[in-house]
Parts: structure tokens; sequence; C-alpha cells
């Protein structure tokens, strides 16, 4: 980026904490300081708080309305620019009351570094620790700490030491590390522009000089590209693809990538009206539309990436969510996710866990109450394209909305969850034609005396999917039927050795045993597997490959608390998951989904495994209609 | 001098402009855009053309009081026509129906307020540009971006909706809609600095004649010109970087009263 303009780029900088802290009489001390108050503006404000019967109130500079200079409080975000002598400055004052979070975020959202208020006097208190915390969970990594009204406290050097290490240790709690903390009085301008000898002793920069030392946000050019389609508009017979590249460069002949659709075509123009010569390519930042070379379908929340490094694919994805509805947040509710230009229906699976901002302690919960943060788990109904926060802030957040109203926001992580991109592949070459068996499915059900069947067990490590699908082939065996297990351990040992535990090379391993399985089947055999497969998504792929081979496909729940399995641990894994030496454990540090409505369900905390695969049996041979043959069982 | 294309400050600012405007498109049918002829909204116009490579796809509503200085009327009928735009002029309802309890600023400013709630009565838009700023006024320093607005055209503003990572608010019931403000984050001097920029036409009552010329344009019974010897856009940016006189100066209705203005904006002013 060139950096001979970025003088020119004015700062962000939100002003949070708790209430009374005095956030709005350090903006007006700040414009005033900085001679930023326009002409008269000190005059009106002397004039207001005489016939108000106060002292001078810097703070009535912001709190316009007049609700908010009656009650001396903040209620909505504002934004007021000014001078230092090295650039332009937006300063958002932030409310700091509790029942007005969503408006703290609203304004903090648009920040790129802040200013955290804390009262001298009164020290740290619940909405100074949730807006720190909430800053950096909006992604905000610059950060500075004012200790206000020191002339309280008698501007005790020890007093600020104090506040000091304890906003020092809670910022530390988050992974956060404070810009400078400052011992300031905003009513008396004491630290802002300068220091008094009343606070000489701190000898620290001022607040202007802090200030000037954030650095303001750049557009994401060094990333990959993301252009969130906002709309195609036909003009002039061309048909012109809409939005602002959110990250990367977009050039004239780049082949895109459209998510989730998986569709793809050549930019031919980039179309900006008005100039002479159109650009050749469009950076981050820029709102721009495009032509491509083919008439592909592409629509309004269509994500546009280059085909080497596209977006995740997924329908299940884990957010770090502040809600301030007035209903909680609670599993099973419906909600309209919005990520980007997309709008997609979401389901809260699972709430993951609930943090206390104050004390930062996590507890369990099915219900996020309003002002509250977390970890929760959320099913889109479908499809959709995004990046982990990390790896890309403007395609790694999204809001809920529910009735039309925003109600809460979040950051995506997919840590534990697969890219379903590459599981839904299409065959890597077109050269490929489907070639038919002359073998029909019943000329070899006729032979073998049964049809084909993959029966699906799935279930945490430890719950007894292995011993119990060892058991059933031998009785199956044992009836007559062609049967085969296919077994997680013994699966990665061959066919499977090429891959890993990442999310990723797990969901392949269960795309390829299913693909095996389905083979299985077709060949007339009943192919059962014991694997954890922990992915709601990649069972369900599973069971589309055995249906496109026409065989019928059982979901068996092998079922046993998390506590059962882990006092069983057979392999000694949920040891070595405990002591962090596995990273991507299922039911540790990565989740498991249970299956919705599986066709059966063998509690093994309940029944023994004669029962369990007795059951099994039973079911399999009702529910699959296999013809048992004519042979008498040979005493199993 | 080669230039960047994402260098320049103004050019982040029109391409979020340019985000909003499309936004809006996408989502809320059916659109107006309040077109006072002034400075703002005929950036604003400009922008609306770039976001729509040349087509302006909604119509330019002047509320007139019939109070506009000449030179207004005179740019409204050419700009309406070099541009084609679809313009509708709304003749708004006279001062004596207003509230009397307002001061004579008010009053004309609650004349403009009547004449959008029977253009909304009449047209049923559901959303409604505007070419203010955050800058120009403390009241509006609080506005959302996309603002709901009931049935009467009241602003609750004790309860805004939540509006952050470029996430608007664009459902509201039957009978309310949005006012949908794509110039807040601009500053007088940045609009300016884009006027010059980009060349937009401007009406030359901005330009001073005599020592004196307008630095904001509204009706000619509320609005006085400041002096000024700033005879080219060069020269009015010159001053602006210098001056330290509000915007508003010159406009009656924002000095009335203490909250003034804020009843304005709650029942609906712009």
């Amino acid at each position: 980026m060139p950096t001979s303009t970025s003088a020119h780029r004015q700062i962000r900088i939100v002003i949070t904490g708790h209430v009374d802290h005095g956030k709005s009489t350090l903006i007006g001390r700040l414009l005033h300081d900085t001679g930023s108050l326009p002409d008269g503006k000190l005059a009106e404000l002397e004039a207001v708080s005489a016939r108000r019967g106060v002292p001078l109130e810097w703070s009535f500079v912001l709190d316009s309305f007049q609700a908010e200079r009656d009650q001396a409080v903040t209620i909505d975000t504002t934004q007021i620019w000014f001078r230092t002598a090295t650039r332009d400055v937006v300063i958002i004052d932030a409310p700091g009351h509790r029942e007005f979070l969503k408006n703290m975020v609203s304004g903090a959202a648009a920040a790129d570094a802040a200013v955290l208020v804390v009262d001298a006097a009164e020290g740290l208190r619940d909405q100074t620790r949730r807006h720190a915390y909430l800053l950096h969970l909006l992604g905000l990594r610059q950060v500075a700490v004012v200790i206000n009204k020191m002339d309280a406290v008698d501007h005790s050097a020890a007093r600020f030491g104090a506040l000091s290490r304890e906003v020092e240790r809670y910022l530390a709690g988050i992974g956060l590390t404070a810009a400078a903390i400052l011992p300031i009085s905003a009513r008396h301008g004491d630290g802002i522009a300068a220091y008094s000898d009343a606070l000489g002793w701190f000898g620290g920069p001022t607040l202007l000089e802090v200030l000037d030392r954030f650095d303001a946000a750049r557009p994401a050019v060094d990333r990959p590209l993301r252009f969130p389609v906002q709309d195609v508009y036909r003009t002039d017979g061309r048909r012109i693809v809409v939005g602002r590249v959110e990250s990367g460069i977009l050039r004239v002949g780049d082949r895109l990538l459209f998510s989730p659709s998986g569709r793809n075509a050549r930019v031919t123009g980039i179309e900006v009206y008005g100039t002479a010569v159109p650009p050749m390519e469009a950076r981050a930042g820029q709102a721009v539309g495009f032509t491509l070379d083919e008439p592909v379908y592409v629509e309004r929340g269509d994500l546009a990436s280059h085909e080497d490094y596209p977006p995740q694919l997924t329908d299940v994805f884990r957010i770090r969510l502040f809600w301030f509805a007035a209903r909680p947040l609670a599993v099973g509710d419906r909600y309209t996710l919005r990520l980007a230009t997309r709008r997609v229906g979401v389901t809260v699976q699972t709430v993951e866990k609930i943090v206390d901002t104050d004390t930062l302690a996590t507890r369990t919960g099915t219900v996020v109450a309003r002002n509250a943060v977390a970890e929760v788990i959320l099913r889109t109904d479908t499809l959709v394209a995004l990046d982990g926060h990390a790896d890309n802030p403007a395609t790694g957040r999204a809001v809920l909305v529910d009735g039309g109203d925003i109600v809460g926001g979040g950051i995506v992580g997919m840590e534990g969850y697969p890219d379903q991109r590459r599981l839904m592949a299409a065959p890597r070459t077109a050269n490929l034609h489907r070639v038919d068996h002359l073998l029909t499915p019943e000329v070899r059900a006729r032979r073998l005396g049964h049809r084909g069947a993959v029966v699906w067990l799935t279930g945490l490590s430890g719950a007894g999917k292995s011993t119990l699908s060892m058991r059933l082939e031998q009785r199956l065996f044992a009836l007559g039927y062609h049967t085969y297990v296919l077994d997680g351990d013994n699966v990665r040992r061959g066919l499977n050795a090429d891959l890993g535990f990442s999310p990723a090379d797990r969901a392949e391993n269960i795309r390829r045993v299913g693909a095996v399985a389905a083979l299985f089947a077709d060949a007339g055999m009943v192919a059962v597997t014991a694997f954890i497969s922990p992915y709601r998504a990649d069972r369900a792929r599973a069971r589309a490959a055995a249906e496109a081979a026409g065989c019928p496909f059982v979901e068996i729940y092998v079922k046993a608390s998390l506590d059962t399995c882990e006092r069983r641990d057979p392999k000694g894994l949920y040891a070595k998951a405990r002591a962090g030496a596995l990273p991507d454990f299922t039911g540790i540090s990565s989740p498991y989904e249970p299956p919705e409505s599986p066709d059966l369900v063998l509690d093994t905390e309940v029944e023994d495994a004669d029962a369990c695969v007795a059951r099994a049996v039973a079911f399999l041979t009702t529910r699959l209609g296999l013809s048992v043959p004519d042979s008498t069982p040979d005493g199993v | 001098m080669s230039r960047d294309p994402v260098s320049s400050d103004l050019e982040e600012l029109e391409a979020r402009t340019l985000y909003i405007l499309r936004e809006a498109f996408a989502e809320i049918r059916p659109l107006a855009m309040l077109w006072s002829i002034g400075k703002d909204s005929t950036a604003l116009l400009w922008m609306v053309r770039k976001a729509f490579f040349g087509r302006v796809p909604f119509p330019m509503v002047q509320l007139d009081t019939g109070m506009e200085l000449p030179e207004v009327y005179e740019f409204r009928d050419a700009m309406a026509r070099d541009w084609n735009l679809d313009l509708q002029v709304v003749d708004c309802p006279p001062e004596e129906v207003m509230d009397p309890t307002l001061p004579p600023g008010g009053r004309a400013a609650a004349r403009k307020t009547e004449g959008l709630k029977a253009l909304l009565r009449t047209h049923g838009y559901k959303g409604i540009f505007l070419g203010i700023r955050r800058d120009e006024q403390s009241m509006r320093a609080k506005e959302r971006v996309f603002s709901p607005r009931g049935e009467d055209g009241a602003w609750n503003f004790k309860d805004q909706p939540a509006e952050f990572w470029d996430q608007y608010k664009t459902e509201v019931p039957e009978g309310a809609h949005l006012r949908i403000h794509p110039l807040l984050h601009w500053t007088e001097l940045d609009i300016w600095r884009y006027t010059r920029q980009e060349g937009i036409p401007i009406v030359p009552l901005y330009l001073a004649r005599d020592g004196m010329r307008y630095r904001s344009l509204g009706e000619k019974n509320i609005t006085v010109p400041i002096p000024s010897t700033a005879a080219t856009i060069d020269e009015i940016i010159a001053e602006l970087e210098t001056s330290r006189t509000p915007e508003r100066a010159g406009r009656t209705m924002d000095h009335e009263s203490e909250d003034a203005f804020e009843r304005l904006r709650r029942s609906g002013y712009m």
C-alpha cells in the first residue's frame, strides 16, 4: 500500500466505558483542546449549562437530545470530526448504559481504535469490562485506556498504579494489550493535550500523542479476493455484476468462482461509470461492477473469489456472538443470518458456552440472555460461503435478524468443522462417462438371496461401534448374508492412509468410506460401517451415495454419553486428547453432531452388546425386507 | 501522476455511498430521493448516476415551498433536462396551517415535513434517500444510515436499530418508511473536494459575489448569505479549511431554541 496519502485517511476512534466515567466530557475536551469547536459553541455550552444551573458541561457537545441532557446520559452513538496536528479523526461516542449496548456496538464496529475510559474513583465496572470484551470481539486490537477524573483521587500515583494493574490483568485475560494506560482529568483538560504539574509525576504520553500513533484500518488488498455480489444490473444489453471488493484485487481476465453455486466465468471488463478508460483492476475497498464472458447465473448473495483461494462452504459453524434482543436466544430458535450480502435461514444448534464478561468465567446453558456473549453453533438451511474471521474479517462475521431487526452478531470460527467444498466436488475431469453394468441388482439379489445395503453406525469414540459392528457381521453371516464391515481403524491403514484428523481430512475419510460402502452394496453385500462420522452433512452424503446406487441406507446411532465413553476409553484416546496431544478429538476439541432422526438407536449404556445386536438384526431383517435364505443357521 | 485507486480518501467515501445506494436499491421498493438542489444532494445525485451506470432509477423529489431563490429553480430545470431525471415537485402546504407554537424558521421547516408526509401518503414510498451529513448538526450526527420512521414520519431516536458491518435494517411495517442517508459519513469539506474533483455542477449562489455567498442553501426567508470572498470552489475549500464558523450559521431555525431542531427531526423533518 502506498503511504504517501495515509495522512489524509481519517482514523475512527470509539470512546467506550462505563456510564458516568466521563466519555462525553472527554470528547468535548478533545474538541476544545484541538481547537475543533466551532465558533460560538463554547458560548452556547456555557449558556445551556447556566440555564440548567450546572458548571460548564462539556458533554453537551455530544449529548444533543433533550433526554440526554436532562438525564445526563448518552443514549445513542454519535460521530464528530476533529483534527490533530497530523490527521483527521472521527470520534465515535458510544453510550455506556447497559441497555444501550446495541448502540455501543453500532458505534464501535465502525472504529479503527478505541479509548476505554475508567473512573479513577470508581475503578473498573461491569460495563468497562463488557466494553473491553466487545471491542476485542469486534476485532479491535488498538486500545488505549485512560484513568479519568484523577482530580477526584488527589492525582494519586498509587491509585493510578493499582487501577493500571487491574486493567492490564483483565485485558490479558481476553488476549489484549493496551497501547497505553494514561492518567487524565478530562473536565480540566489534564493529560489530553498536555499534563499539568498535578499529574507531572506520570511523564508518559498525552492522549493526543497516543491517538496520533494509532493506525487507520487499510482495505485488505493482501488477502485473497472476496467480492460479495450486491446485485446484477442489465444496462445497455450488458449484465453488470455489482458490489464492493472486500479483499484482494479483481483484474480483467481473472477466472472467478461464485460460491456456493460453484459456477465460474471470466471477467471481461470492469465497469466504472464516467471514466474514459475503463480500469483493468479493482482493489479492496472499491465499489465497482464487472461483466463476464459467459452468461452464468449469478445473484445477490453470491460470493466471488479466485478459483485457487475460495471461501469455505459449510452449513454449520461456530459464532462468537453478542446478543441484544429482549427475547433470549435459545437452542432450536430460527433466525435469518446475514453474511455480507447473503441471507439464509439458520437454526441455533448448540449453545457451547456463555461468557461472564465480568469474571471471564464460562458456563454451559441452552439460553443466551440479552446483552450476553456466547459461543454458539449455527446450522444454515443451505450451504453458505464464508471464511474464519481470522482469515478474512469481512466474510467471517455475520448478524442475526429476527422479525426484520438485527438482534445479534458475531465472528465466525470454523475450528472443528470441515470445508464441504471439496467433498461435494464434481469429478475433476469432464471426460467421464457412466458405464452401466450388464448385471442388474435384481439378478445379483437372486443369486445371493438378498439385496445389498449400507448399515451405517455412528457414535462417539468408545460408544461401542466396532464391537457391535463385528458381532452384527458375524450374526448376519451366520444367517446367510453376504456382509463385510468397514471399520475406521482398518480403512485408515490402506485406502485412507494419506488422511489425517483435521476436520477436512475426517470429512474426506467419510466421503471415501461412503463411496466404497455404496460400491459394496451395489455388489450385493450388506456393508456395515463403524465410523465416528461426527458431521451430519457427511452422513447425509454417504446416504446419498448409497441411494444413488439404488441401495437402502440404514443409520444406526450407537449412543453413549461422553462421560461413559471417556470412562471406557478403550484406546486411551480420551486421555491423550485431554492432555492436549490430539488436537481434533471428537467430543473434546471437535464437535459430534448426533443424528436427528436415526433409523435405529442402540443405547450401549442401557443395553448390553447381545441385546443391541439382537435388536439390530431384528430391525434389519424387517426393515430391509431381507429374505432369509432357506439354509439353517449354524449355531451362532 | 499515477493514481492508486484506493489511496484517495474521497474514493473510499464514494465507494461507501455507492454501496449504500445499491443495498437500498436491492432491498427496498419503491424508492425516491429528496433533492433539495443544494450541494450535498446534488453530489449524491451524481453518485446515484455512478452507482447505476448513468441511470437514475427512481424519482427525484423536490419539496417546494415556492420560496427558493430563482437560481435554484433554474438549476433544477437545467439538471432535470440534462440528466433525464424523473422529477417530482411537491408543493408544500402553506405556513398558516403549521403548528403556531413553532418559531418562524421551524414553521418553514415544518412545511417541508408536511410536504414529505403528503408525498409518502400519495406514492407509498418505502425508502427515501436524503443527503444529510453527520457533521452538519448534532442531531443528524446520531442518525443511522437506514433510519426507520413511523407512520406519522416520527423518529424514535431512543430506540434506533442496531447497524454495523454494513448490515442495515431494511424492513419496516406497513405504513412506515426508511430514511436512507448515504452521505452521513461525509463532511462539508469532503463534499466540496469531491465536487471539485468530479466537476459536479452547483447552483452559482455558493460562489461569492460582492463579498457574500451562501454556505448553506435554504429558502430565501430563512437562509442568509455569509461574508466571503470565495468565488471558486478552490477558494471555498481554502476558506473552509481555516473557518470555525458552523456551516448552518446562516440558518435561522437551528438557533431559535435549544431543542428546536430536535422537535423538528422527531416529528419527521429531514
